[in-house]
């Protein structure tokens, strides 16, 4: 065969092989269809690990009952009771190895998240909480100056 | 060389019978191999949305946010939850001022007053990703980035992903976005963190009112999964065929 037509040859095989060379060390061994669809389960598998270990932030009420337990029995026996401690706590995440304290959030707008009165009918979930219009009660104080957040039904001395 | 017909067709026989088999025909596999093959998982994750329980208090987006570390003050978020208020006029007004995360605490939509007096009903709904059967977002990843892991989850490989967008544009329900500090595409996983550990998600954690609940549709001693069999729930964009995993009571009509 003639150069003019080799040469060509030679340099689209070079640039395949190069491509593919630079593919096998590129793409990770894990990487295929790992379950039964082509369209959804090509990937890289060692990312689910990776995901499994993101590291968790909010560790759950019954990890601060080892602690503190004071607040949690007056919390346990009151209306909220649901309401988990990192809501208002914050997320734990290493306490108390990292944080010594969590930072409390103790403004209105956190109590008026649920005790809002929006003036919605019956039929909404809100509707059935204790609620205030916040133009008119007690304007510029803490909620918490009067009510006690862990049992909302005793005062605050 | 000569060759009879008979021996031309013995041949040319044998040689369409061997050329036909897949050369996966050729891998022997052990009985363990043979049995994860056909097992299926016995978890397929699902949740259960009552829409009649929410009050509007956004916990679930402050929790998800933090946990997920999701960019506070960003305007994305992997979960949200909408506000709808029906007037006697026949109108619909919806908001969901930063997703719902500091709650609704105003009366007033998009700055409008809304009297009392006019408004039919009101209620609010919380949206997150589907985790579909046939995943859209799934189908345009030119990459392979993201996927649908045995458990139903879709997941989104962070060191994968070109951040092209495609599958921000391909979900129907607008659950994916681009994250601003990983610069890929991102969305809801279910806490898969959380959910693999023996915890529920963030979001379900944070929920005082029982409005958002996980559950496992492979074990039909779930309760919540009983729930999803047994009573009247409804999916969000059914006629997309996404076959979409978030099941909703109490939808109504007017959410899209």
């Amino acid at each position: 065969m003639k150069r003019h037509v080799l040469h060509p040859i030679w340099v689209a095989i070079g640039v395949v092989g190069l491509i593919l060379f630079a593919r096998l060390l590129l793409v990770p061994d894990d990487f295929g269809v790992h379950g039964d669809s082509f369209t959804y389960n090509y990937h890289r598998l060692g990312n689910i690990e990776e995901w499994k270990n993101f590291p968790v932030k909010y560790q759950g009420t019954d990890t601060c009952l080892e602690c503190h337990k004071d607040n949690a029995k007056a919390h346990r026996r009151s209306p909220h009771k649901r309401v988990q401690c990192e809501n208002c706590h914050g997320p734990a995440g290493n306490h108390p190895d990292d944080v010594e304290y969590l930072p409390l959030n103790k403004e209105r707008a956190m109590c008026l998240r649920c005790h809002a009165d929006l003036g919605y009918p019956e039929s909404t979930a809100r509707s059935n909480l204790p609620a205030i219009v916040d133009r008119h009660h007690k304007r510029r104080r803490e909620c918490v100056s009067c009510h006690n957040p862990h049992d909302p039904r005793e005062d605050v001395e | 060389m000569s060759c009879s017909r008979r021996d031309f067709l013995k041949d040319s026989v044998g040689a369409a019978f061997v050329s036909s088999l897949p050369l996966s025909a050729f891998v022997v596999l052990t009985t363990e191999e043979a049995a994860a093959a056909i097992a299926e998982s016995t978890v397929r994750w699902a949740y259960l949305v009552d829409t009649t329980r929410c009050t509007g208090c956004g916990m679930c987006v402050k929790a998800c946010k933090n946990e997920n570390e999701i960019p506070y003050d960003a305007p994305v978020t992997r979960t949200w939850v909408e506000r709808y208020v029906v007037t006697n006029d026949g109108q619909t007004h919806v908001d969901s001022p930063d997703g719902g995360r500091d709650g609704f605490t105003s009366d007033k939509i998009r700055d409008q007053e809304i009297d009392p007096d006019t408004i039919d009903k009101a209620f609010f709904v919380p949206k997150l990703c589907n985790q579909c059967d046939n995943p859209a977002c799934v189908q345009v990843c030119p990459v392979g980035a993201t996927y649908q892991t045995d458990d139903g989850v879709v997941l989104v490989d962070r060191e994968w992903c070109i951040g092209c967008g495609y599958c921000i544009m391909a979900c129907p329900y607008g659950v994916r976005f681009f994250h601003p500090d990983h610069k890929v595409a991102d969305k809801c996983n279910f806490c898969y963190h959380r959910i693999t550990k023996g915890m529920m998600p963030a979001c379900v954690d944070s929920c005082a009112f029982g409005a958002r609940r996980l559950a496992n549709l492979r074990d039909p001693d779930d309760p919540v999964t009983k729930i999803i069999k047994t009573e009247r729930v409804a999916v969000l964009k059914d006629e997309y065929g996404t076959k979409p995993h978030v099941f909703y009571i109490g939808l109504d009509n007017n959410v899209r």
